[in-house]
């Protein structure tokens, strides 16, 4: 290689390295940054009035499964609480993932299947939730299944039922809710794979003497699989962090594991409990992830 | 060949639209293909071909009149309970499986056991010639393999009857030219009948056994190739398949006579009036002035094809004639533009329209 390639190499690396700098800077900062402080904080010992004191401690990551007994400083017994709110959590990210899945996958269906001038219009709608802040969507599903809410108002004046049902405050609300805002994530990605699946394919599969639920199954389903695999990250990972929803729908009482771990940096004082809760969150997203694209991908019927 | 009919359109009429924006896409078509016969439905686009093919399918239901098939209605089956298959014009292969999976999708629809699905697979790849792409997947092969994909997946089931829709009409003149050499081994081999659409009307002529030819929704003509090339029954059939010469003339007793005065022996042509004579190119020959029923003529343009050339003359009322002869081993055919020649038609060639 002569000099003047050489030179050249070497400018090329570093203007790709110049290029690439806030790329590098955000990932540094904005992703890693944070985690890395998450780790340090959960090995700390917890603070008076919240912070951390800078002493190392396991605490943290023990009170996830032990709690202290109260009345017997030094007894560790098991933390049943903890355990069940992140058995809601998952229970109901997954339901909220299939519920979406069931009520989506028709949704984007039938936009994809629209004329291109109608179907701009259905997607339309469909993105018009995102205008409005999360609060506020999930105050609107909050007024709609409340006691004096539409729906009661509506059971109880059809004389269908005689005392209003008592949704809010319950996990059936936190589902619903949830299930209502994350909604959009899972149809526009649907509507993507759908709107790239080729329609002639069902004639084809019909012609084979297949059912009409033989070309669901063996044709339609295996080809649009990317977009329910991304449809279904997109909703549960949120699903399984969700603060706000939780805490309106939910009432405080039903919490998930958001809420428990806004409880931590809040009232609880208990920061380093609140990071290893953080980090537990996060190692519970990635290893459900990782199941699940990879039963997805393997159950495709023919390698 | 046994006569047995094996698929049958009778009074077939379908509309798409309705009210004043409806179209009529077939307009009482009533057609019968023959069992084991390579048919053919050839014509100009939009004419309705596809349509009747999808009415055969069971993709759409006629508006009016009934699909029979050995004989039995089945206008109102759906596609997966006809034993009939379509290879489409975009092949429509799942690209989800293997070729091997593709081939054996219908029989596995129909719940035959896996190893028949596998060896039937086998012995169709085989028949295609493609057992060295058992396991690619459809992305990974070109054009031409797909189609034979295509071709062995919709044989695979054993129809009774398969329908083509344009099926080479993506491919390249020598694909093309291989894969209508392929199709017709293929008709022969599995004896399958084989209902084919094209535009092509070379390929509907070297192919078929019978042709069928449509324009706007109607059935025209149905007959040989032979048949059709030769006695065209009306002057869309005649344009349409070959190049030809329409020359006006008056019924005269014994034949019809032209605009320029010569007498043209037509036989069994009754009544007075006139029409339309047609005579193709290569049916019009040079004559040695004199000679009876020479027709004189003016050489208006020349132009060499290699094995033949194309005169282009006028006769002298100015109708246009165009003659297709033979180039000789110098190629050249020793005319001169402006130059007078007596033409002659050969005997029996000449037709007379009767629209
Ligand atoms: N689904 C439909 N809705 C409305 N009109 C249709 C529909 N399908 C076909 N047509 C119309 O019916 C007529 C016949 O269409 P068809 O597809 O059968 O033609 P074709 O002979 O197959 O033409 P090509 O050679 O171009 O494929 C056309 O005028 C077409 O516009
Ligand atoms: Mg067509």
């Amino acid at each position: 290689m002569s000099d003047a390639e050489k030179a050249r190499d070497t400018a090329t690396v570093r203007t790709s390295w110049l290029l690439s700098t806030p790329a590098l800077v955000v990932l540094t900062f904005a992703a890693s940054g944070p985690l890395l402080i998450m780790l340090v904080y959960s090995f700390l010992t917890k603070g008076q009035y919240g912070n951390v004191e800078w002493v190392f401690s396991t605490e943290g990551w023990r009170s996830i499964l032990y709690s202290e007994d109260i009345f017997d400083p030094g007894v560790f017994v098991w933390a049943d609480a903890h355990l069940t709110i992140f058995w809601r959590s998952v229970k109901l990210s997954l339901m909220t993932t299939v519920l979406t899945l069931a009520v989506g996958f028709p949704t984007a269906w039938f936009i994809a299947t629209r004329p291109p001038k109608s179907r701009a219009l259905w997607l339309f709608l469909i993105t018009i939730p995102f205008w409005t802040n999360l609060l506020i969507r999930t105050v609107a599903i909050f007024e709609v299944i409340r006691n004096e809410g539409v729906i009661n108002s509506l059971l109880m004046w059809t004389g269908i039922i005689s005392a209003p049902i008592q949704i809010t405050y319950t996990d059936t609300a936190v589902f619903i809710g949830m299930a209502y805002v994350y909604l959009p994530l899972m149809v526009l990605p649907l509507f993507a794979a759908i709107d790239r699946f080729d329609m002639r394919l069902i004639e084809a599969a019909y012609d084979l003497y297949a059912s009409r639920l033989a070309v669901l199954r063996r044709v339609i389903l295996p080809i649009v699989r990317p977009g329910i695999i991304a449809g279904s990250i997109l909703v549960f990972v949120p699903s399984l962090g969700a603060v706000v929803t939780p805490r309106i729908l939910g009432g405080g009482k039903n919490m998930m594991i958001g809420n428990f771990i806004e409880l931590q940096f809040g009232q609880g004082r208990n920061w380093p409990l609140g990071a290893a809760l953080s980090m537990s969150l996060l190692v519970i997203v990635t290893v459900a992830l990782l199941v699940y694209v990879r039963a997805a991908n393997r159950e495709s019927p023919h390698g | 060949m046994a006569q047995t009919i094996a698929v049958e359109a009778r009074n077939a009429v379908k509309e798409f639209g309705s009210g004043a924006s409806a179209v009529r896409a077939l307009d009482d078509v009533s057609i019968s293909i023959r069992e084991g016969e390579f048919f053919t439905l050839l014509g100009p686009s939009g004419c309705g071909k596809t349509t009747l093919l999808r009415l055969i399918a069971g993709f759409e239901m006629p508006s009016a009149g009934k699909i029979l098939l050995n004989g039995q209605d089945i206008t109102y089956l759906p596609p997966n309970r006809r034993p009939v298959n379509t290879v489409f014009q975009s092949y429509a292969l799942f690209p989800h499986l293997t070729v091997a999976q593709n081939i054996g999708f219908g029989l596995e629809m129909q719940g035959r056991p896996a190893s028949e699905v596998k060896a039937t697979a086998a012995r169709m790849l085989a028949l295609v010639k493609m057992e060295a792409f058992a396991n690619r997947k459809i992305g990974q092969l070109s054009g031409g393999q797909q189609q034979r994909v295509a071709l062995a997946r919709a044989l695979a089931p054993a129809p009774k009857v398969l329908l083509l829709d344009e099926p080479l009409s993506a491919l390249d003149l020598k694909l093309r030219k291989e894969m209508q050499i392929e199709l017709k081994r293929l008709q022969l081999e599995t004896g399958i009948t084989f209902v084919f659409v094209t535009h092509d009307q070379e390929e509907a002529l070297t192919m078929s056994d019978r042709v069928g030819v449509m324009s706007a929704g109607k059935l025209h003509q149905v007959g040989s190739p032979k048949d059709i090339y030769t006695r065209p029954v009306n002057r869309f059939v005649a344009s349409f398949i070959g190049e030809t010469n329409f020359l006006p003339a008056s019924k005269v007793p014994g034949g019809v006579q032209l605009g320029c005065g010569a007498v043209v022996e037509v036989a069994g042509l009754t009544g007075t009036g006139t029409t339309t004579l047609t005579v193709r190119p290569e049916q019009v020959r040079l004559a040695t002035q004199g000679e009876a029923g020479a027709i004189p003529a003016t050489v208006r343009n020349l132009v060499y094809f290699g094995t033949d050339t194309h005169c282009y003359l006028s006769l002298s009322d100015g109708a246009e004639v165009i003659a297709r002869l033979q180039s000789p081993s110098n190629g050249d055919v020793g005319l001169e533009t402006g130059q007078t020649v007596a033409l002659r038609l050969v005997q029996g060639a000449a037709q007379v329209l009767a629209d």
